[in-house]
């Protein structure tokens, strides 16, 4: 029977030589992953039933993203929650600030999660993961801890949804836009309990950084995971930093899908979500011109080098708006040491950036760049529902970080194009 | 199992950072979680709802971000039963392995806040007191089951693992 490359990949981890959707099965996992926010809960459960000892050490990573450096004394305390349990179990894959950074961007770099792979993260944006050409899925702390025990769980088999791409991306376009435009058109919850396989030859021109951001936002339509079947790019960059053997996987010409759309990129062009759902999507022409009290870069959609780069070429040799305030968070400490290397960041610092070290931080309203009641931040991150970024009355706009450079610049929702000397 | 309960209504996508905002998440303790559940969505929810009542809600209930505070936070606020048109992935697996149950059923939209609702979580079936009317919801798969009679997933797996 033909099948999707995310079926195969369930099917290989279920040691079964075909499944279909709908079917209960039990997969044995790759890499399990847990933050500051989501590890402790699941330590406590793990302790509760009396377990001792995680599956393989090895395959439990432990990430402190969300809220670090500490923000105040009970994140401090999850924080010692996750590091002790760490610490104790011996895990080979422990990172704390200053050496790691948003999980998402983070298990890639470091070559822990490969092509082939099932990734299970106490996290929903752990969909990201397939960008690389696995099967990533979310999962609550509940989740994780019983599979830190067993290093399995079950999963109804996904129908699988085609978004192929044809064309050409435009001038200033990128995966983000992509994403927006797929998520306004199939909704909130357009892809619930499905794949989301990107294909066609625009995905296949994206690097990997673009291919993640593409995955990423899958959850944001209800998608249980996202994926793009690896390729030379793929290889390219998972080759000098795999951690393990990867498999190759590739969806059948025949196989079937619950739905596929084909669009042409070159007619998608830039994209905004607005207040307040990230299926509330226009074109930029729409809402350009609103006014802006905060731009943030950063979070596990976009901030990895590719987008640093492209906000920096926009923002070189201009400054940030009076008035309005721009917050640079690159995603891991080895993004931002790159950044520094090349003078990105000096260019963010000189134009009046706010710089920190890497954190989940003002994504999710947790900390650094918390949003005050009616003000509107234009943010590269992934959600925007009442009170996502902190004062519920706030509003929050998503977009590309070159939509996010330009509209540091003007402080007004603004096209990459009005601002920047040179063509994309 | 039978629960009776008030309804609170929802609309569609309520989302986990409305169930609770991610400046809580610095805790896992459910009394305080409960102490904020839903309180960007109605700030009067947690100081009116009563132990036992219903979470109302249409499509997509529980999208967004993976915290199972959000399923805790419901929990701990006295809250017995969600129904919805649809849940999010995520939410829906949480709630089960916490022991949450959960009624999937179109007939949400003929709920109104503050019906009187009598629910039986093995058979799906709900009872609507105030209009007479009554609703099945979708029955949960087999194995949902098994993990929500065991007590929730931590148990089902210490005792197939011999733990417990």
């Amino acid at each position: 029977m033909p099948m999707t490359i995310t079926e195969k990949i369930l099917a290989a981890h279920a040691d079964k030589t075909e499944v279909r959707p709908g079917e209960l099965i039990t997969c044995r996992l790759d890499l399990l992953m847990g933050n500051d926010i989501t590890a402790p809960i699941a330590i406590k459960e793990f302790e509760k039933v009396g377990a001792t000892s995680v599956f393989d050490p090895d395959r439990l990573t432990i990430v402190l993203s969300h809220f670090v450096p500490a923000k105040d004394i009970k994140s401090a305390d999850q924080c010692r929650i996750a590091r002790e349990f760490a610490r104790k179990h011996r895990l080979k894959y422990f990172y704390d600030e200053g050496r790691g950074g948003i999980e998402h961007i983070l298990l890639p770099q470091e070559g822990l999660v490969v092509p082939g792979d099932i990734v299970l993260g106490a996290d929903s944006h752990s969909c990201t993961y397939g960008g690389l050409g696995c099967f990533g899925t979310g999962v609550g702390s509940t989740d994780l801890a019983a599979a830190m025990i067993t290093g399995e769980t079950w999963f109804k088999v996904p129908e699988s949804m085609k978004f192929h791409f044809y064309g050409r991306l435009g001038p200033w376009a990128s995966a983000k836009d992509l994403i927006l435009y797929t998520i306004g058109q199939i909704g909130l919850d357009g892809a619930t309990y499905r794949a989301m396989e990107f294909t066609g030859e625009v995905v296949e021109r994206l690097p990997v950084d673009q291919r993640l951001t593409l995955c990423n936002m899958a959850i944001e339509a209800g998608g249980k995971s996202g994926i793009v079947a690896p390729d030379e790019v793929t290889l390219e960059y998972v080759k000098p930093r795999a951690k393990r053997p990867w498999k190759l996987y590739r969806s059948d010409p025949d196989a079937a899908y619950h739905s596929v759309y084909e669009w042409d990129a070159g007619r998608i062009g830039l994209q905004v979500a607005c207040p307040y759902s990230p299926d509330n999507v226009k074109p930029l022409e729409e809402v350009a011109g609103v006014d802006v009290d905060q731009v943030f870069i950063g979070s596990c959609t976009n901030a990895r080098m590719e987008d640093l780069r492209i906000a920096a070429r926009i923002m070189r040799g201009k400054k940030v708006a009076p008035y309005v305030r721009c917050i640079v968070i690159p995603a891991t400490h080895q993004v931002f040491q790159e950044a520094l290397r090349e003078g990105l960041i000096e260019v963010f610092s000189e134009a009046g950036c706010a710089i920190s070290e890497a954190t989940c931080g003002p994504c999710l309203g947790g900390y650094n760049g918390v949003l005050g009641a009616e003000e509107v931040c234009l943010s590269t991150s992934n959600r925007n529902f009442p009170g996502r970024m902190g004062h519920p009355k706030a509003k929050v706009y998503l977009a590309s970080p070159a939509v996010a450079a330009a509209t540091a610049i003007t402080g007004k929702i603004t096209h990459p194009a009005e601002v920047a000397t040179g063509s994309a | 199992m039978n629960l009776y309960g008030k309804a609170w209504k929802f609309g569609d996508n309520v989302d986990t950072d409305q169930i609770i905002p991610a400046r809580y998440l610095v805790t896992s303790d459910p009394e305080e979680l409960g102490r904020h559940c839903l309180e960007d969505a109605d700030p009067e929810f947690v100081k009116k709802v009563r132990i036992g009542d219903v979470l109302v809600g249409l499509r997509n209930f529980g999208c967004g971000s993976s915290r199972e505070h959000a399923p805790i936070a419901i929990k701990a606020a006295g809250v017995s039963a969600v129904i919805a048109k649809s849940f999010a992935r995520i939410f829906y697996r949480n709630a089960i392995n916490l022991g949450l149950p959960l009624f999937e059923t179109d007939a949400a939209e003929r709920i109104n806040q503050g019906d009187d609702l009598e629910l039986n979580s093995a058979t799906g079936e709900i009872q609507n007191l105030t209009t007479g009317e009554s609703y099945r919801a979708h029955p949960l798969p087999v194995f949902a089951r098994e993990i929500m009679a065991a007590g929730g997933l931590m148990k089902y797996v210490a005792r197939k693992k011999g733990l417990a």
